[in-house]
């Protein structure tokens, strides 16, 4: 058993150093820092140019308007969080075409004594670290310079920390599940890192109220965990004021559901979603080892 | 024996060889059009809602046209960040990933122009973009309504064309310095990802950063080294009229002389990067070393 855990431990902690190598060592230090930062505030800015873009039409140029506001809020710490989405998904799916096809690896790490499914929840951990340093990054931007305004009061810390642990999690699980896939896809680690995430990009209420969708979008995205834990970080962190002035607009659908509800749905999904990756990825495993393609290389 | 070959037809073998490779291996292999052409309009449907959602409760007819406009602008994004992504992770990182593949050497001895070998791959990956593009133009009209008015047909595609050549001419010059600049070819395609997305107004018109102040007019004159900036901007011009006013930037005939400067000094400076490379491979013998 302890031998087991320790084999376990190994894979992480020596793929999240392995990770953390390929992300960082390119470059001096302060150069991967500013690298780390414009990214997230590029991706910021450009809600704050298409706010400005509609404020001019919509609104006359009424840059303060309190509904036009509390929107902006709803959709740039939306965006903020989304960076986890978007790097634990990516950060998790690219490895097995990283190793396979640009490093040509996978063979060798792959017969280590490791276990390669903790391999790849490792190289994860660094982009979900990352991201974390992002997300900061982006919200102290919003907060100092885009009037943005963040509410979290001390008694709401537990809370929120489990909400963000749980989510991790959760995203684990998808993007290990996907991962696995890519043991037999060719090389359209691109396209999925696009897509997949563009589907809780909209379906989620990520960017916009639930209401805004279609009655079969609103469906789906009511089916999706994560649209629940954004629900849940927004409402943790959004004035009451700016909640409300939403509700009253575009409501978000999800206002009946509870802390505590969301908190053991998303505790849940978690499990489900990584009960799962272990089994797709048993099986992705077994039919790749099978076909013969573990190590195939599909670039052109 | 030896045998001449004209070097023309040399080289438009060696173009459409490369481009070959990319066309016929997207047939074998169809799946891409759903990763590549199906799954990332997913995302530009969410910024479609963002305005959908910004313009909800404003019902004028004003409001209803300029929403038109914005969804269009988000749709004519799509397509032009089709190209901007295959510019960077299939023409800009090509040359560093064949080296990592080993395929480096063998371009280098071959006979042919590496600007043919550059052409081919350019035009391969046109063939494969363009069908994203065309998914994303189609969702466009038929999945988010946008009406588009086409007055001057001839000059958009004077415009489309010259940016692809423009856009694909700084790929070419960018994958022999992503060569030189090796591991980190990686993540200078990622840091030219969001940062592009920003300055060359893929989801909203470039007209809009001088409304933020002074640095957002220097932002969008400096943006506009990237060919993408203007291209779009004439684009949206070309076929939202009434709209862009507002948020003019530069007039299209402006934009596309400029475009074609830009096209030029690409190529030009593309053929001396490559020169330079070649020369670094010669003298230092370190270019087709691996992992560095």
């Amino acid at each position: 058993m302890s031998a087991n855990v320790d084999r376990h431990w190994r894979s992480f902690k020596w793929a999240a150093w392995l990770g953390w190598q390929i992300e960082s060592n390119w470059t001096e230090p302060w150069l991967f820092a500013i690298y780390s930062v414009i990214k997230p505030v590029a991706g910021a800015f450009i809600l704050v140019l298409m706010y400005v873009v509609f404020a001019a039409i919509g609104t006359g140029g009424n840059f303060t308007d309190p509904a036009g506001l509390a929107r902006f809020n709803f959709i740039y710490i939306g965006n903020a969080f989304f960076i986890f989405v978007g790097n634990t998904l990516f950060g998790t799916f690219q490895v097995i075409q990283a190793d396979r096809e640009w490093y040509q690896t996978l063979r060798y790490v792959y017969i280590s004594p490791i276990s390669y499914y903790t391999y790849i929840v490792g190289r994860a951990f660094t982009k979900i670290s990352i991201a974390t340093f992002a997300v900061l990054i982006t919200l102290a931007f919003g907060v100092a310079f885009l009037h943005i305004r963040v509410d979290l009061a001390l008694e709401e810390v537990p809370a929120f920390l489990a909400a963000l642990v749980l989510g991790a999690l959760c995203l684990v699980g998808i993007g290990v599940s996907l991962s696995a896939l890519s043991f037999l896809t060719a090389r359209h680690v691109r396209g999925l890192a696009e897509g997949v995430p563009g589907i809780f990009y909209l379906f989620c209420g990520v960017l916009f109220p639930l209401s805004i969708l279609p009655e079969w979008g609103q469906a789906l995205g009511k089916a999706i965990p994560l649209t629940y834990w954004f629900e849940i970080l927004r409402r943790i962190l959004m004035p009451p004021a700016m909640l409300t002035e939403i509700a009253t607009t575009s409501p978000t659908t999800l206002e009946s559901f509870g802390l505590v509800e969301v908190l053991v749905l998303l505790l849940v999904s978690a499990t489900l979603f990584l009960v799962l990756s272990v089994g797709l990825f048993r099986l992705m495993e077994w039919l790749a080892r099978r076909a013969g393609k573990l190590d195939m290389t599909t670039a052109y | 024996m030896t045998t001449t070959v004209n070097p023309v037809t040399l080289n438009l073998r060696a173009v459409w060889g490369r481009a070959y490779v990319r066309i016929v291996g997207a047939n074998r292999e169809p799946s891409w059009i759903f990763f590549d052409g199906i799954l990332p309009l997913l995302g530009i449907a969410a910024y479609v809602f963002i305005y959908e959602g910004f313009f909800r409760g404003i019902s004028t007819p004003e409001a209803r046209a300029a929403l038109n406009a914005l969804v269009g602008f988000v749709v004519l994004g799509g397509v032009m960040i089709a190209f901007w992504m295959n510019v960077l992770w299939s023409m800009a990182s090509q040359l560093y990933w064949e080296k990592e593949m080993g395929n480096l050497q063998l371009y280098m001895m071959a006979p042919m122009s590496r600007l043919a070998l550059l052409g081919g791959m350019a035009i391969g990956g046109i063939f494969m973009t363009s069908v994203r593009a065309l998914v994303t133009l189609i969702a466009g009209i038929y999945v988010f309504g946008v009406h588009f008015t086409l007055a001057n047909p001839l000059l958009l595609l004077a415009v489309f064309f010259v940016t692809l050549i423009a856009l694909y001419g700084m790929g070419m010059m960018f994958a022999s310095l992503y060569l030189l600049w090796g591991r980190e070819a990686y993540h200078m395609s990622a840091l030219l990802e969001e940062p592009i997305f920003l300055v060359s107004g893929f989801y909203f018109p470039i007209g809009a950063f001088p409304q933020v102040g002074a640095w957002g007019r220097a932002i969008a004159i400096g943006g506009s080294i990237i060919p993408a900036t203007l291209g779009l901007d004439a684009l949206r011009q070309i076929l939202f009229p009434a709209t862009t006013a507002s948020f003019q930037f530069l007039d299209v005939q402006t934009e596309l002389l400029l475009l074609v400067v830009l096209a030029v000094v690409f190529l030009i400076l593309a053929r001396h990067t490559l020169g330079y490379m070649e020369m670094l491979a010669r003298r230092e013998g370190r270019l087709t070393a691996r992992h560095q």
